[in-house]
């Protein structure tokens, strides 16, 4: 990794260009003549003047201090950073596909249609679902819908005392924000020591004010939930609805689906279990499935099929109305159609076995150096706590940070909070054997580092473009512009 | 290659025999015991069967194929996507796989091109409003107005929003399924014209509104006077939320200058393609007073151990894998590739190129509406306008779309459904439209007009 | 400089100076500063002049990992507020008890004071939690 020195302002000179526009075929229009004084732009914007191999230079150089998954391995838990095939950029990008306007009479967008209709319905049979919008923009976005239409569900029953959701104390923090946010009181329900939802403590919980669980399945622990069909009893007898939180549904592909546990409605991360790019922070897809008597509720406009056609319906009076501008993130959504093509029904099937055998062979191999809170058959991640380390004066933040020297990204820290000093691992069906044993044995030396020189670790990393950053300064002191 | 062959599927059936036995399991089967039999499934998933690489090629072409792309016929159409010039700087730098396979930078250190490339992006768009802060782009325009709606009524403790009419149809309605969540009370304005009605608006607002909400140019192209909205705001102690097009304050002057407590929009003008709607990438601005309010991620600026300058996601205990059910936002994805695409764009335009493009914008929409009065038909704006206009047709805006596409051009947005004004079109003029395009745009009216 | 032993505490790990009949002082503990790590912002919730409830929400604590909520410990009326805190919030983890000080607040019940902790039994409660 190198060091960039310079910020892009600092690359500026005046007078340097780096864009080409056409020459005006048109009269010039004296604009600020037409405008009132005070809303002429008096100061242009201070963006950069460079060359075109300034500005190349400068982001390629960017490009060579980032981590990305051609990089290197990257273990984080619930995040599924499997291979980002190349195929999908390349058919997001066919002109067809990425030079449509959403305003487009509908003659003129069939392709596009048809590509939303059936993905739909290959979402609708993965997850055992009726009906699927593919309009919220991310996983949290798809929550949040979710949860709009659990409230239209209630509201039309009069059940307007149902304000209650229940999360699981090991979920992901987007749960109880997207409850909160959806208007919802959220109430936390223990795990067992075992790391699964306490059905004890939901059954006393659960009762006319509940509106949902919110659930992950297998949980963030990495655990699958054996219960869940009394799960879905219970919330189900309380006239509750069951939400599945869609993060790890790369363990379960083709084994059982959501709808077959008794789930009512589904949101899905396509930038996860779909292979659609993180792209350093998104964009990303959250589709939302549910079951037939929850279909009214569905986002418009809705891409249905029709004798003449395929169309966008906005005629569904009991719909929660449009939850994101025009139909969704339509260029993720053409790379997970790519992929969902890619691998059909017996690739996905193997996506699961594949990601379950890799996660239970690492388990494997750490369970000797690390303490294991959970030291059972897992599915696709698993969570290790650094508390053996931690004696010795070395935290797991340090050791994520010492794994950056060896070229590693990081796993997830800190979560699920259930776990001290939690270290979750997820390694995805892409990553070869031999990465699987290359990680153990770096995690493996750093666990011996801890012991043995343990400030080789609590000073990492000591190998990247910058050593550990203030953060403390950054929050303090907040320069968020150039 | 059998059937169970998968390039993306490293695993041969020695790797999978030696990792069971590590385990201690006979076979994948015993990996999935924990799965009750009942919820087994028992066939493979009803999906199609897989496809190899150049069939599915062929496929996903023939599909696309199926669609007529601005790069087919010339397209008139804005309403909050703009087909615009994208330099080819910007897909080079976004296809490098460090940036685009990447995780969110929360492990900085592994991560400094992705948190320069923001801040960099931050600071541009701060440039452009006038702001002192702007985060690291949210979901898309519409979502960042509905997340200033919430921070404006979260600030003032106030829960009524006036919404101006001008705004675009879609980002209201986002606008008021949020709010309905949030249980605030959304009133919307009426335009005179093709402008929101200031004395309207003067009535509306209460000690009870947290905040106005305007569009800059609003969604019929016309510039509003945010001096007018902001004394009307500051008088009854209310925030002034402003959603604007980052290509027309090339040459506007800029929201915060005016007194924009909170400026969003879209970036899509800058570097993105159409893509049918999405995904885009929305901007939020605010000043320091209330930087820690702001939802999503934020890039700031710190040193590292060495001292050196380096970039950091800051403020994060804002968010909600901290804060939980007390975040400011549930929003946990940003756009970040595409504020890396919007951030090269800007950077490739630069200084001069966004104020030339903003211009170039200005005269292809203003020739394009003296040259249809020239021919006798109505302009409805009366306030001066950006690169959209309305035109008042002497026949329904649909027909004029179907006769204009039968003649090879996409047309403009219909009034009809969302104004109840259907003989009015909405038409945009980019710098990409040459004047033979707006020509022959006018020639199919004027065949109509005689019909 | 007053003794923080002499002070009153809660479980939520607020300490009270009592500085005369009817108004006191009020901070976090040491132990609570060092939970949560450096500071770096201090958010006044309750404005001058606000009157609270015991158990109402007073002020933000944020740290670069998390946030917290101080509590009132006691009903009355906001009197004063450290705006020191606002340039060197760190002053927290520095001074929990004495420059660290939070808000002042006029007692409207000054028999509330009894059902705090005190030194020893907050402690005690600290031990305890810690097991």
């Amino acid at each position: 990794m190198r060091k960039t020195k310079n910020v892009i302002f600092e690359l500026s000179r005046p007078g340097r260009v780096g864009y080409s526009l056409p020459k005006s075929d048109v009269p010039k229009t004296d604009f600020k003549a037409k405008l009132p004084e005070h809303l002429v732009r008096k100061e242009p914007a201070e963006l950069p003047e460079i060359s075109e191999l300034q500005l190349m230079r400068h982001y390629t150089n960017l490009s060579q201090n980032n981590f990305g998954v051609e990089n290197g391995f990257y273990p984080l838990g619930s995040c599924t950073m499997k291979y980002n095939p190349k195929i999908n950029e390349v058919t997001a990008r066919l002109d067809g596909f990425a030079n449509i306007h959403p305003y487009q009479p509908v003659e003129t967008v069939q392709g596009a249609l048809q590509l939303m209709h059936e993905l739909q319905e290959d979402l609708a049979a993965i997850t055992g679902m009726d009906g699927v919008s593919l309009q919220p923009a991310a996983g949290a976005h798809g929550e949040w819908t979710g949860l709009m239409m659990v409230r239209a569900y209630h509201e039309k029953n009069g059940d307007l005392q149902r304000t209650k959701v229940f999360v699981p104390d090991s979920a992901h923090g987007t749960n109880p924000s997207s409850a909160h946010i959806a208007g919802f009181d959220v109430v936390s329900i223990p795990s067992t020591a075992e790391g699964l939802v306490d059905l004890e403590a939901l059954r006393l919980a659960a009762n006319d004010q509940t509106a949902a669980l919110m659930l992950t399945n297998p949980n963030t622990l990495g655990l699958f939930e054996r219960d869940i069909v009394q799960i879905a009893e219970i919330i189900h007898g309380a006239g509750g609805l069951l939400y599945y939180d869609g993060a790890n549904l790369n363990a379960i592909l083709s084994k059982t689906t959501p709808g077959t546990m008794g789930f009512d409605i589904v949101h899905l991360n396509l930038h996860k279990t779909f292979s659609t790019p993180h792209g350093g922070g998104g964009p990303g897809a959250g589709p939302v499935g549910v079951k037939a008597y929850l279909k009214e509720f569905l986002p418009i406009p809705r891409v249905e099929k029709t004798e003449a056609g395929y169309v966008l319906n906005s005629d569904h009076p009991a719909s929660i109305g449009p939850v994101k501008g025009y139909y969704g993130n339509f260029g993720v959504l053409v790379r997970a159609y790519t992929y969902i093509r890619t691998m059909g029904p017996v690739g996905l099937r193997k996506v699961s076995e594949s990601a379950v055998l890799h996660a239970n062979y690492l388990l494997k191999l750490l369970e000797n150096d690390f303490n294991t809170p959970y030291p059972v058959i897992c599915k696709h991640e698993f969570v290790l706590s650094g508390n053996r380390q931690k004696k010795g004066g070395v935290r797991t933040l340090d050791m994520a940070k010492r794994l950056l020297d060896y070229g590693y990204y990081a796993p997830t820290v800190y979560f699920p909070l259930i776990v001290e000093e939690a270290l979750m691992i997820e390694p995805t069906e892409t990553e070869s054997k031999e990465t699987l044993d290359d990680f153990a044995h770096a995690l493996i030396a750093i666990a011996r580092e801890a012991a043995e020189s343990p400030e080789t670790v609590t000073g990492a990393p000591h190998q990247t473009s910058v050593r550990r950053l203030d953060e403390v300064r950054a929050a303090r002191v907040i320069k968020v512009k150039y | 290659m059998t059937e169970e062959q998968f390039r993306y599927l490293p695993d041969t059936a020695e790797d999978e025999k030696e990792m069971l036995a590590v385990i201690g399991v006979e076979s994948m089967e015993d990996l999935f015991t924990d799965i009750p039999e009942a919820i087994r499934l028992k066939e493979e998933l009803a999906i199609p069967a897989a496809v190899s690489e150049s069939e599915l090629l062929k496929q996903m072409k023939k599909l696309a194929e199926k669609n007529v792309s601005a790069g087919q016929m010339p397209i008139f159409m804005g309403a909050g996507t703009y087909d615009h010039y994208i330099p080819s700087v910007v897909d080079a730098v976004i296809s490098r796989s460090e940036f685009y396979t990447a995780y969110t930078p929360y492990q900085a250190e592994a991560s400094q091109g992705e948190l320069q490339a923001i801040f960099e992006f931050q600071s541009m768009i701060s440039e452009l409003t006038g702001m002192e802060a702007t985060n690291s782009s949210l979901y898309d325009g519409f979502a960042s107005l509905s997340e200033a709606v919430g921070l404006a009524a979260a600030v003032t403790k106030r829960n009524e929003i006036v919404l101006s009419q001008a705004v675009h149809p879609n980002a209201r309605a986002v606008v008021h399924a949020a709010a309905k969540g949030r249980g605030l009370d959304v009133i919307e304005v009426l335009m005179e014209k093709d402008v929101t009605n200031f004395n309207v608006t003067r009535c509306l607002t209460t000690p009870d509104t947290a905040a106005i909400v305007v569009q800059y140019p609003n969604f019929f192209g016309s510039v509003e006077d945010l001096a007018v909205v902001k004394k009307i705001a500051e008088d009854k102690g209310a925030l002034l939320i402003v959603m604007a097009n980052p290509l027309a304050l090339g040459i506007l002057e800029a929201p915060g200058k005016l007194g924009a407590d909170i400026v969003v929009g879209d970036t899509q003008p800058f570097g993105l393609p159409m893509s049918f709607g999405g995904p885009h990438c929305g901007y939020f601005s605010v000043n320091q007073k209330h930087i820690r309010k702001v939802p999503g991620r934020i890039v700031g600026e710190t040193v590292d151990a060495d001292g050196e300058r380096a970039f950091v996601l800051t403020l994060q205990s804002r968010e909600q894998h901290i804060r939980r059910e007390k975040a400011t936002s549930y929003m946990s994805s940003n756009q970040a590739l595409n504020a890396l695409a919007s951030a090269v764009c800007m950077a490739a335009l630069g200084k001069q190129g966004v104020q030339e493009m903003a211009q170039l914008n200005v005269d292809k929409a203003a020739y394009f509406a003296q040259a249809l009065q020239d021919k006798g038909f109505a302009i409805m704006n009366q306030a001066p306008f950006f690169n959209e206009f309305v035109i008042d047709l002497p026949f329904p805006a649909e027909a004029a779309n179907q006769a204009l596409l039968e003649a090879g051009i996409i047309g403009g947005y219909s009034l009809a459904e969302t104004y109840n004004k259907p003989n009015q079109l909405l038409v945009c003029a980019t710098e990409k439209r040459t004047k033979e395009e707006i020509d022959r745009f006018i020639a199919v009216l004027e065949g109509m007009s005689h019909a | 400089m007053a003794d923080h032993k002499n002070f009153h505490y809660t479980k939520e790990h607020e300490w009270v100076e009592k500085l005369t009949e009817d108004t006191v002082r009020i901070g976090i503990t040491e132990h609570a500063a060092e939970q949560l790590g450096d500071i770096v912002f201090v958010d006044f919730v309750a404005d001058l002049d606000a009157e609270l409830a015991k158990g109402d929400e007073a002020v933000t604590v944020e740290s670069v990992k998390s946030v917290s909520e101080v509590y009132a410990p006691v009903s009355g009326t906001v009197i004063k507020q450290n705006e020191a805190l606002a340039d060197a919030p760190e002053t927290v983890n520095a001074e929990a008890f004495a420059g660290g000080w939070m808000y002042e607040m006029r007692l409207s019940d000054a028999s509330e004071l009894d059902e705090l902790l005190n030194y020893d039994e907050y402690e005690a409660f600290v031990a305890e939690e810690e097991a």
